[in-house]
C-alpha cells in the first residue's frame, strides 16, 4: 500500500505554488542487494497534475528522478476553493494520488 | 473486446481486416506523438533522445532557457534541478542527464495554465552535462550546464 503524497499549495495572486512529495523507493533495477540479486526496477512513469479535474501538466519519468520525489510546479489562473490534485503511476501499475485546497 | 468478438465470429470481411488494420496502426503511432516517447526514455545515447525529443525541429541553444543545477553535487542521488523560461508556448520541458545510463530522466507535458518553471531531483552517476530542454511548436530550445558528482547516486 502506497503512502500518501504530500501536497501543499499556496496562492499568490492568480498563481497557484504548488509542492509535493511522493514516497516511493524509484529503483532503478540495477542494484544489488547484499547477496548480489538485482533489485528490480519500480519507478514512477507518469505523474499527472490536475486543476479541478482538468489536467495542467503530464511528467513522463525515467529511472533517474530521485527517490521520494520532490516536485514544484505553478498553475495559472488559480483562485480560492480550486483543488490541485496529484496523480502517479508506476512502471509496476501501482497508484497513488494527493490534492490540496487552494485558499 | 467489441471488435475481437465480431472478428472470431465469422470470417472477416475485405473492409473488416482493412478497417482492424487501420486501427491497430494509429494505436501504435499514438505514442510516438508524445514528447518523449517510451523509446527515449530506454535510449542510452544522448544524441538519440535528442533526435527522439526534437521530432526533426532545430534544436537552437538559448540564454532564455534557465537551468539551475549545483556546480558541484556531493550526493548523486539527489541533485536538485530547477527549469524555467520565459519563453511563450510552451509545449514541454525535458531535462537529460548525458553521462546516466538513460540520458533522459524526465520530461513534462504543459497546458497553457501550467507555468513554465518546474524544480524536481534527479539522480547522477557521475559528473556529467545536464541539459533542460523546451520545445514550443516550432522550435526546441536547450541550456546546459556542466555538473560535477562527488559521490556517484547509482549502486549506493
Amino acid at each position: 500500500m502506497a503512502s500518501k503524497v504530500k501536497i501543499r499549495g499556496k496562492l499568490s495572486g492568480t498563481v497557484a505554488k504548488v509542492k509535493l512529495l511522493i514516497p516511493h523507493p524509484m529503483e532503478t533495477g540495477t542494484r544489488r542487494d547484499a547477496d548480489g540479486k538485482v533489485i528490480p526496477a519500480k519507478y514512477i512513469e507518469t505523474v499527472t497534475l490536475y486543476k479541478n479535474d482538468q489536467v495542467v501538466m503530464t511528467g513522463n519519468w525515467g529511472q533517474s528522478v530521485s527517490k521520494d520525489p520532490y516536485l514544484s510546479f505553478q498553475v495559472n489562473n488559480c483562485a480560492a476553493g480550486d483543488v490541485i490534485k496529484v496523480d502517479w503511476v508506476d512502471n509496476l501499475k501501482e497508484t497513488g494520488s494527493g490534492e490540496v485546497t487552494l485558499k | 473486446m467489441e471488435l475481437n468478438k465480431r472478428l472470431f465470429s465469422r470470417p472477416l470481411s475485405r473492409r473488416q481486416c482493412i478497417g482492424g488494420l487501420l486501427a491497430l496502426c494509429s494505436t501504435a503511432l499514438l505514442p510516438a506523438r508524445l514528447f518523449a516517447s517510451t523509446a527515449a526514455f530506454s535510449a542510452t545515447d544522448t544524441q538519440a533522445v535528442l533526435d527522439d525529443l526534437s521530432e526533426g525541429l532545430p534544436i537552437e541553444e538559448s540564454d532564455a532557457v534557465n537551468l539551475k543545477a549545483p556546480d558541484i553535487a556531493e550526493n548523486g542521488a539527489v541533485v536538485p534541478v530547477t527549469v524555467s523560461t520565459d519563453i511563450s508556448g510552451v509545449e514541454s520541458i525535458a531535462l537529460i542527464v548525458d553521462e546516466n545510463p538513460n540520458p533522459l530522466s524526465a520530461s513534462f507535458t504543459l497546458t497553457p495554465d501550467a507555468v513554465a518553471d518546474i524544480s524536481f531531483r534527479v539522480k547522477m552517476g557521475k559528473s556529467s552535462t545536464v541539459r533542460a530542454l523546451v520545445k514550443t511548436s516550432d522550435k526546441v530550445y536547450m541550456a546546459r550546464r556542466d555538473v560535477k558528482v562527488t559521490i556517484g547516486g547509482c549502486g549506493g
